[in-house]
């Protein structure tokens, strides 16, 4: 096994998956769904502009919370899709070794996560004509929103591969993003504060996706932001990788 | 080609797949034969690549499918069972899926295609969506899927389940052109199917290997194996008729009323051919004969035999 037939095999898998997502409405549903909602969110409810400020803050503030079931609603067909069809066996009978099949959808469903994320760019086009705006903080908050939909789709991957139930792999994919978001949050920390000393209260701060993001976001993209969301993604790939390894047969 | 070595799974208590052992040869077509539930697919499964057995393995054109699964795979060909495919794929796009991650590219890709594809003749539903196909062609396209890289081992998971007489014929037609080149197994409980195309049969039970031979060994096995039947026009003498059953040979002789009487079966003891002196004596005895047929046996009786167990301690 080359390294060459490694990136062959993860390469097809990959572009069969992608061309998979727009092969079915599925794929304009969601992106449609998703520059809606993004939208309505920080026109909305974020008050984009009678913040009178240029910049995408009102933007970015809410997509951990609009990832937290966009994502699993992207995840959540990988891998129940394919043991419910059967076509799993085909999958694993051709000559690809699991974590190439793992990676290829994996990246495929972020891939189409960063066209969904890319096609808001008329927000910031809008700020770039009606401000002034300090496009570092922006571009930052770019790549710290599609790495946070990075984490939230291996989450949504490893949880696929449990189950045959997409709406079970769903629901429970939603719910471990949700432990993970909130995990950042006063109401969560505040409660262990009570009893817990404070450096194991800064861990579990620290596992939060919604405090890494929000560092990136400010516009300071830092090694150990990175290592987080890079980590995320590759305990659960690897989980997934063990999952199917267990599971693919039954 | 492709040896089985005491292949054995277990699901939780259940034993799935006992201590299974065979070996097939190049050119040889086995038949995979026994009822619902008794490991085929399992075995298949595992010989595959896609289950890890609980205990032996599974050499491929050499390389073992638990320690080199890739290589192992590559010179497979797989149809499994239902044959599943992406159903939003085309057959065009689907065996280019396939034929891209068994590693080939451009021309000998597009060549390879189309020649899967002539052989299951599925041109004309190139660039359909395979969902919106029907059950024939859907099973053609996975055949096409398992041939696309002229695998030296196929492993078809009841090819022809589901399919009707013609495209039955069809498909057997395509298995029989190939046999010369590959080492082929089949799934079936189609009996018929094994007559049609098989070289070598194996049944399985209850997880266990209960029989193995040619078809015609396999058939020879049956009770009524080089039975005489009789239909005649009266109804021959009493103590004639209980002559018939003294001959060297004959086991007895049986009545068959629903040939519509007279009519009579004699059969051999340990399958001796006993057709020339049952011949000779209806002639002497100047029996007027309507019909006299000599019986080849069954396979659905040894079938039955051997995997409800009449006959399995036998085997």
């Amino acid at each position: 096994m080359s390294a060459s037939t490694d990136i062959r095999s993860v390469r097809v898998i990959f572009t069969r998956e992608l061309t998979g997502y727009f092969s079915t409405p599925v794929a304009y549903v969601f992106l449609i769904v998703f520059l809606a909602l993004a939208g309505a969110m920080a026109f909305y409810i974020g008050n984009f502009f009678s913040r009178n400020q240029a910049d995408l803050d009102a933007f970015f503030v809410f997509h951990p919370w609009l990832y937290l079931f966009l994502m699993p609603a992207i995840a959540m067909r990988l891998w129940a899709e394919e043991r419910k069809s059967g076509t799993v066996e085909l999958l694993f009978t051709l000559p690809v070794a699991t974590w190439h099949a793992v990676l290829g959808k994996f990246f495929a469903a972020w891939v189409f996560a960063g066209i969904a994320l890319a096609l808001t760019f008329p927000i910031w086009i809008s700020i770039n004509i009606l401000g002034d705006p300090d496009n570092g903080p922006v571009v930052a908050g770019y790549i710290g929103s599609f790495l946070m939909a990075g984490a939230y789709l291996a989450i949504g991957s490893c949880i696929s591969a449990t189950t045959k139930n997409q709406i079970i792999a769903f629901v429970l994919a939603a719910v471990l993003c949700f432990l993970f978001t909130l995990g950042g949050t006063n109401m969560v920390l505040g409660f262990f504060q009570s009893f817990l000393p404070q450096s194991l209260v800064e861990l579990i701060g620290s596992f939060s996706v919604l405090n890494h993001f929000t560092e990136i976001r400010k516009g300071v993209i830092d090694l150990t932001d990175l290592i987080y969301f890079f980590s995320v993604m590759g305990v659960f790939l690897f989980a997934t990788v063990l999952v199917l390894d267990l599971k693919k047969g039954q | 080609m492709l040896q089985v070595q005491s292949l054995t799974k277990r699901f939780g208590p259940i034993l799935a797949v006992d201590d299974v052992s065979f070996t097939v040869a190049k050119g040889e077509v086995l038949g995979f034969l026994g009822p619902n539930g008794a490991g085929k697919s399992t075995t298949m499964k595992m010989v595959t690549g896609f289950l890890s057995p609980t205990a032996g393995t599974a050499i491929v054109c050499g390389h073992d499918i638990q320690k080199s699964p890739i290589e192992a795979k590559r010179c497979i060909g797989y149809l499994p069972e239902g044959a599943p495919l992406y159903p939003d794929m085309t057959p065009q796009s689907f065996l280019g899926f396939t034929a891209a991650i068994r590693g080939m590219t451009g021309s000998d890709r597009a060549s390879a295609i189309s020649r899967a594809m002539a052989l299951t003749e599925l041109q004309q539903v190139a660039s359909q969506p395979i969902e919106t196909l029907s059950k024939g062609f859907k099973r053609r396209v996975g055949l096409a899927q398992a041939l696309v890289h002229d695998p030296e081992v196929l492993v078809l998971d009841e090819p022809t389940d589901g399919l009707d007489p013609n495209q039955k014929h069809q498909v057997r037609q395509i298995i029989h052109e190939m046999a010369a080149e590959k080492t082929i197994i089949i799934s079936t409980h189609i009996l018929e199917e094994v007559d049609a195309v098989c070289s070598r049969a194996l049944i399985i039970a209850k997880g266990r290997i209960v029989a193995d031979g040619t078809p015609a060994e396999l058939t020879a096995r049956s009770p009524i194996h080089n039975a005489v039947t009789l239909r005649l026009r009266k109804t021959p003498p009493a103590g004639e008729l209980k002559a018939l059953g003294q001959i060297a040979g004959v086991a007895s002789v049986e009545s068959l009323s629903e040939l519509g009487a007279p009519a009579y079966r004699v059969i051999p003891a340990d399958g001796t051919p006993i057709l020339q002196p049952v011949s000779k004596y209806v002639s002497d005895k100047n029996w007027e004969i309507e019909e006299i047929h000599l019986e080849k046996g069954h396979l659905d009786d040894v079938f039955r035999r051997v995997t409800t167990g009449t006959e399995a301690a036998a085997a």
